[in-house]
């Protein structure tokens, strides 16, 4: 029988399910918990139109708050497929599919963006009531700068209304806010939202909302090493000191999150691919792809993913 | 019609289903084909169970498997396939599973420089990725001599991984990296400015090959268990519902199906995204 050299096997994943935690949340139930989220197109808007930051939201979704209907009274149950102690304690998802949506449709690109922005409110929402305790969403990737700037300045546009829209529920629920990406790229008045939003829900605890703009997963293991070779040039560490748990720490997510691997990826719009996401941080994670472009993700396609997520056997590479 | 046992077919049959099967791939070849395949051989030891097998024998008709799939790849014209033969995370399993993969992996290193073999048939250069240092002796050593063995061959070429994961890898490459770095710069400079995104490509184990088009595994999973993170990040990714035993011809043809049907898509998204 060969023998094998004993190798130090400690890795920097937390491979171990998250366990939820049984006490009750102040949770959100909307009223209307039990209807799927649905999208009543307007008639189609003129570009021009479209592009004005004033543009009414669709019919049928709500025109105020992130979280409406906040008032909860009982903490909210899950949908019987899913069972609280086999959730995803991080869900990552890649909202594909907005321009496509709207192609469909004979809309133009931003009426996808804009429908896509509504669905997101709602899974957010669903992520806080059944108990995720971290969201991270690809809202626009490095590559997406070569993209038309009219759609890229809609895009931007439609981040500071997010945050600006967002910021009283965020501070009323619990959720706290945190960017990812090359900030330095963005407009200064986003760029200085996004400090103010940042810092205002910086301690709240209740679930940590990830997103990713102007992010690429090869820059930040790109920054990571150029941080450690900083280190290293200032003699803070020896080169022999460079571990998978140091790179890990020095990775964007590592340094603001509690759970910065995702345990479950969804990817929307039938695209079979990562497309330069949390590339160090999906390792091991579960993917689940759909068909369902992104606006029409609802709460039953949502369910369905993690559904599939709690059957999934988990091994990390070894025998259970 | 393909077939899983080592006995030896009759010369004639051979040719035909050889001549059946470049007319196949002929017709395949009027779409894109895929320059770089990766797989992920998921599913040896369930197929072993399944078929009732003793439990090593699981992996050794998955090397049959595998080889089988190497010839249809380089007669479609793949120039590159990479496998993931043992991760860094196997290690943990029971010592006994370790060490008779180990014993097979150096069994089937040895006869892939058989003269009878795949190697010497089309000419193929051999890769090892991984932290080969983690390897016992013996499987070192005849990595190391397959891969001198065959530096200089011109054919297609097959990268295997062992004692791989894509963050070990990704480390290493960052490694070379700051080192690099220091060399080349000396005193006064800045890493933010000088270490770039291509620096690390350059100092991973794929360096020479170019990124997957297509990322195939088996058995259902959908995960990537740490195998080639930075490199097939725009790949397209298939999960067949099949044991890596199973994979046959007819699977691999309609995995390149499958691709050709996304290729258009793919290579538009491809262009947009040039990593600066």
């Amino acid at each position: 029988m060969l023998s094998y050299s004993s190798v130090h096997l400690a890795s920097p994943f937390n491979h171990h399910q998250t366990i939820l935690s049984s006490s009750p949340r102040r949770g959100l139930i909307p009223n209307d918990s039990s209807a799927s989220f649905s999208y009543r197109p307007r008639p189609s808007p003129s570009l021009t139109s479209s592009l004005s930051p004033v543009a009414a939201l669709p019919a049928g979704s709500s025109a105020t708050t992130l979280v409406d209907e906040a008032e909860q009274e009982a903490a909210p149950s899950l949908p019987s497929p899913l069972k609280r102690e086999l959730l995803p304690g991080h869900v990552a998802i890649i909202m594909d599919g907005n321009s496509r949506w709207a192609r469909a449709r004979g809309m133009p690109t931003s009426a996808g963006h804009e429908a896509g922005y509504q669905v997101l409110k709602k899974i957010l929402e669903l992520s806080y009531k059944w108990g995720i305790r971290t969201l991270t969403v690809f809202a626009f990737s490095a590559e997406n700068w070569n993209r038309p700037k009219v759609e890229v300045d809609f895009l931007l546009m439609l981040f500071e209304r997010v945050l600006k829209e967002g910021i009283e529920d965020f501070m009323r629920v619990g959720i706290r806010i945190c960017l990812i990406g090359d900030s330095t790229e963005l407009p200064e008045s986003l760029q200085k939202l996004i400090k103010e939003v940042t810092e205002a829900t910086k301690n709240n605890t209740k679930l940590d909302f990830i997103v990713a703009i102007s992010y690429s997963g090869r820059r930040d293991i790109t920054q990571a090493c150029k941080s450690i070779a900083e280190k290293v040039k200032h003699g803070l560490i020896e080169p022999a000191d460079i571990t998978e748990s140091l790179v890990a720490q020095e990775l964007e997510t590592n340094r603001i999150v509690e759970l910065p691997y995702p345990d479950l990826l969804i990817r929307t719009s039938g695209e079979l691919r990562l497309s330069n996401f949390l590339l160090w941080q999906s390792a091991y994670s579960e993917l689940f792809f759909t068909d369902t472009r992104w606006p029409d993700f609802a709460e039953a396609d949502y369910i369905e993913a993690l559904t599939c997520y709690q059957s999934r056997q988990r091994r990390f590479g070894q025998r259970i | 019609m393909e077939k899983h046992s080592q006995r030896p077919e009759p010369k004639n049959l051979n040719s035909v289903w050889r001549f059946l099967r470049r007319c196949l791939f002929s017709v395949l070849s009027f779409g894109p084909m895929p320059k770089h395949i990766a797989f992920i051989m998921d599913g040896n030891r369930r197929y072993a169970k399944k078929m009732q097998i003793k439990e090593g024998s699981g992996h050794n008709v998955g090397f049959t498997s595998l080889v089988s799939s190497l010839q249809y790849c380089y007669e479609m014209g793949v120039k590159y396939v990479t496998v993931y033969a043992f991760s860094i995370d196997n290690f943990k399993r029971k010592p006994e599973e370790v060490g008779s993969l180990m014993h097979l992996m150096k069994e089937k290193i040895d006869q892939l420089l058989e003269e009878e073999s795949i190697v010497h048939k089309f000419g193929l250069k051999l890769n090892f990725w991984g932290s080969l240092d983690l390897l016992p002796e013996p499987i070192r050593s005849a990595a190391e001599k397959a891969m001198v063995h065959t530096a200089n061959n011109t054919g297609p070429v097959l990268s295997i991984c062992v004692a791989y994961t894509s963050t070990n890898e990704i480390l290493r490459a960052i490694n070379k990296s700051c080192a690099r770095f220091e060399d080349k710069t000396g005193e006064g400079s800045d890493p933010a400015n000088s270490i770039l995104v291509t620096d690390l490509e350059e100092n991973l184990d794929s360096a020479s090959c170019s990124e997957p088009d297509i990322v195939i595994r088996t058995s259902g999973e959908t995960r990537l268990s740490n195998f080639l993170l930075w490199q097939s990040t725009f790949s397209h990714l298939q999960s067949p519902n099949l044991f890596w035993p199973e994979f046959s011809l007819r699977h691999l043809i309609w995995s390149v199906l499958e691709y050709q049907k996304v290729y258009p898509y793919l290579e538009a998204r491809r262009k947009l995204c040039q990593e600066s």
